[in-house]
């Protein structure tokens, strides 16, 4: 495929951002991941283009990050957390249940194009483990029914709703977030806080302990969902 | 009382992330306050407040800021490592969705502090929803003109910049994760110099974790003393501790330092089938392990290097006794071999060499000798690299073999998988409280 000219348009504003060009190359390649669904060679010869590298230069960095995909991804990518942790609390039997769902192995994509599958390493949601990621939102505390069910309701076209996020909404919308070119409006998806975070809270209210912040206190009407001591 | 509601104080008001919800605690006046005050006296205080780092190593924090040459005529930067990767560690990102203002309102007087212009946060790319709440934030800050040209009129200007890396748990290693926002493979320099003196674009630069820098604007309202009612001499503060492993109630705990493992462990609702952990790494899978017998021990970075662990990232993992050690151990392993990001051989060649040992281990086909070879191995790895991945990738094997030298004696003739269910260790498991 060829670059539009709107992203290469794209990925000079995401050049303009720094105080030295480069920097932008890592979102860039995340920009070039949503409009082509990997990291193409057009991709690649686009980013030298509006850096002045080369493109050895560029592909030598995308290679190095797992992130970049070298081959055209599936429309989801589906990721279990397989760390240690995790693995131990069930995510190895979610990693079984989910390749067997979708025909495929680590880095491989389904046969009916649907998912893009990888067992990842630690998501900094230990405390959910075990945790699988749809277009890297959070599924947390799946079990092995419940991973197969997503991927069910993905196949189905159903919407499906991460535990901490907005509805998943494929590998390439969830590219162009992380290249923070733009704002995709769902900031206030999801829980503020799960019940997971809540814990110091928990804890704090069955213990009569009042917030240490300094600050001033809120007038209650402002508050919502404050858990019951 | 050890729990500390101050970074977690009001995540339970729907619109914490939200400049409203920061705003109605007190957020975003400390700003002010920060220009009043003046930078020398903010590095001042935020020496007097003791405040040490809070990305694993401890360093710190006004120490750290206190390195950055002043009048050099070279442009500062400051850069916050928000690229959370370690196995166990998960309380950054949980801050990031829940009090992202705490972070902006750290930057903004960090980098009035350390006279920098420019401020960049690296978080690591597998997060959108974080990069989401993070960027909403900042837009916000900038609409209300905590950020750009002339802040409130002080003549102060500061850029920010939320930066999103790829899929690298290199780059958490702060050279690594300078050279990976310069656009560059994650690779670590050889320090010295250190970023202090040549960083960002060979500039000085200040390289700072989230939950440290969040601290910040709780130090300027407060003041340094107030910081250190909590903790020890060496440990002052509080500190986010994210629990997880095989107890009750997993989660993020705001505490005192000093807590004790029992403690936390207490506020965790104990372990899920009673009793005590088998074994537990205080910091992350980069520190050796502790057992039941170190449950006592006040969580600061001196008790836990006392006791030959480090406090590391100060995030809990906790396993029972339906857990092998062996197979505990292999997939850590198997986690820094794929990690290491192949500069030094040490860590290139040894991270594979061990890995590799460990799964014979795991299949119950090691040998007595093979012990005494991983151990020299994580010798010849220890101290050998030019980051602190090689030495992490040698550090949990020596401490499991120190407390569970039986376990891979039995590893030489039983897989791992038959002396301990799999299903048995797994929050599926009957019993199990989800």
């Amino acid at each position: 495929m060829s670059i539009s000219e709107q992203a290469r348009a794209e990925l000079a504003e995401l050049a303009g951002r720094y105080p030295v060009a480069r920097s932008a190359l890592l979102p860039m390649l995340h920009l070039v991941q949503s409009e082509e669904g990997y990291v193409s060679p057009e991709g690649i010869a686009a980013c030298a283009e509006t850096l002045g590298l080369s493109t050895a230069e560029v592909a030598a960095v995308s290679t190095f990050y797992t992130m970049y995909k070298r081959r055209p991804a599936g429309k989801h990518h589906v990721g279990v957390c397989t760390n240690t942790l995790c693995a131990l609390l069930g995510g190895d039997a979610v990693w079984e249940a989910v390749r067997e769902r979708a025909g495929a192995d680590h880095d491989e994509v389904s046969p009916d194009g649907l998912f893009d599958l990888e067992r990842i390493e630690c998501q900094a949601a230990c405390t959910h483990a075990p945790v699988m990621t749809v277009d890297w939102e959070f599924f947390d505390r799946t079990t092995p029914a419940q991973a197969v069910e997503v991927l069910d309701r993905l196949a189905a076209g159903e919407e499906v709703r991460s535990t901490r996020g907005p509805v998943v909404r494929g590998f390439r919308a969830a590219e162009r977030t992380i290249s923070g070119i733009d704002d995709d409006g769902l900031a206030g998806d999801g829980p503020n806080a799960d019940d997971l975070m809540l814990a110091t809270l928990h804890a704090a209210a069955e213990r009569g302990v009042g917030p240490a912040d300094g600050g001033p206190a809120a007038p209650s009407a402002a508050v919502e969902g404050r858990p019951q001591a | 009382m050890t729990l500390t509601p101050v970074l977690t104080a009001h995540w339970d008001e729907a619109d914490s992330h939200t400049i409203g919800g920061y705003r109605r605690h007190g957020g975003y006046e400390q700003v002010a306050r920060g220009f009043e005050l003046g930078p020398d006296a903010l590095i001042q205080m935020v020496k007097d407040s003791g405040l040490r780092g809070r990305g694993g190593a401890g360093f710190p924090t006004g120490m750290k800021w206190g390195f950055v040459p002043q009048g050099d005529g070279k442009p500062h930067y400051l850069v916050v490592n928000a690229d959370e990767s370690e196995p166990g560690a998960c309380k950054d990102i949980p801050l990031m969705l829940a009090n992202p203002h705490a972070l902006v309102e750290g930057c903004i007087l960090t980098s009035y502090a350390i006279r920098a212009n420019w401020a960049f946060i690296y978080v690591r790319g597998e997060v959108p929803h974080v990069h989401r709440r993070l960027r909403a934030a900042v837009r916000e800050a900038y609409a209300a003109g905590y950020l750009g040209r002339n802040i409130m009129g002080s003549g102060f200007d500061l850029e920010l910049v939320v930066h999103a890396g790829a899929g690298a748990y290199i780059c958490g290693e702060e050279t690594a994760l300078l050279d990976s926002l310069e656009g560059r493979r994650g690779q670590p320099r050889l320090k010295p110099p250190f970023p202090a003196v040549a960083g960002l674009y060979a500039s000085p630069t200040v390289v700072n974790n989230v939950e440290t820098i969040a601290n910040v604007p709780y130090i300027v309202r407060n003041g340094a003393e107030w910081l250190t009612q909590w903790g020890t001499e060496k440990s002052p503060g509080f500190k986010l501790m994210s629990v997880s492993g095989h107890v009750r109630r997993p989660g993020v705990y705001e505490v005192a330092l000093g807590t004790t493992m029992r403690q936390l462990l207490e506020y965790a609702g104990g372990m899920r089938h009673g009793g005590e952990p088998k074994f537990w790494l205080p910091g992350g899978s980069s520190v050796p392990m502790l057992t039941a017998e170190h449950l006592d021990l006040p969580l600061t970075y001196e008790d836990m290097a006392a006791a030959g662990t480090m406090l590391g990232t100060a995030t809990p993992m906790v396993f029972d006794d339906t857990v092998s050690v062996v197979k505990a151990i292999t997939r850590w392993l198997d986690f820094y071999k794929h990690e290491s990001c192949g500069k030094c051989t040490p860590c290139r060649e040894g991270t594979g060499w061990i890995a590799g040992t460990l799964h014979r281990f795991e299949a119950g086909q090691g040998t007595e000798a093979e012990l005494g070879m991983l151990e020299e191995l994580c010798a010849q790895i220890m101290g050998r690299s030019f980051c602190a991945l090689g030495d992490a990738a040698a550090t949990p094997f020596p401490a499991a073999l120190t407390h569970f030298r039986s376990e891979w004696l039995a590893a030489t003739h039983t897989p791992a998988d038959q002396a301990f269910d799999p299903v048995a260790a797994t929050v599926l498991a009957a019993g199990a409280t989800r």
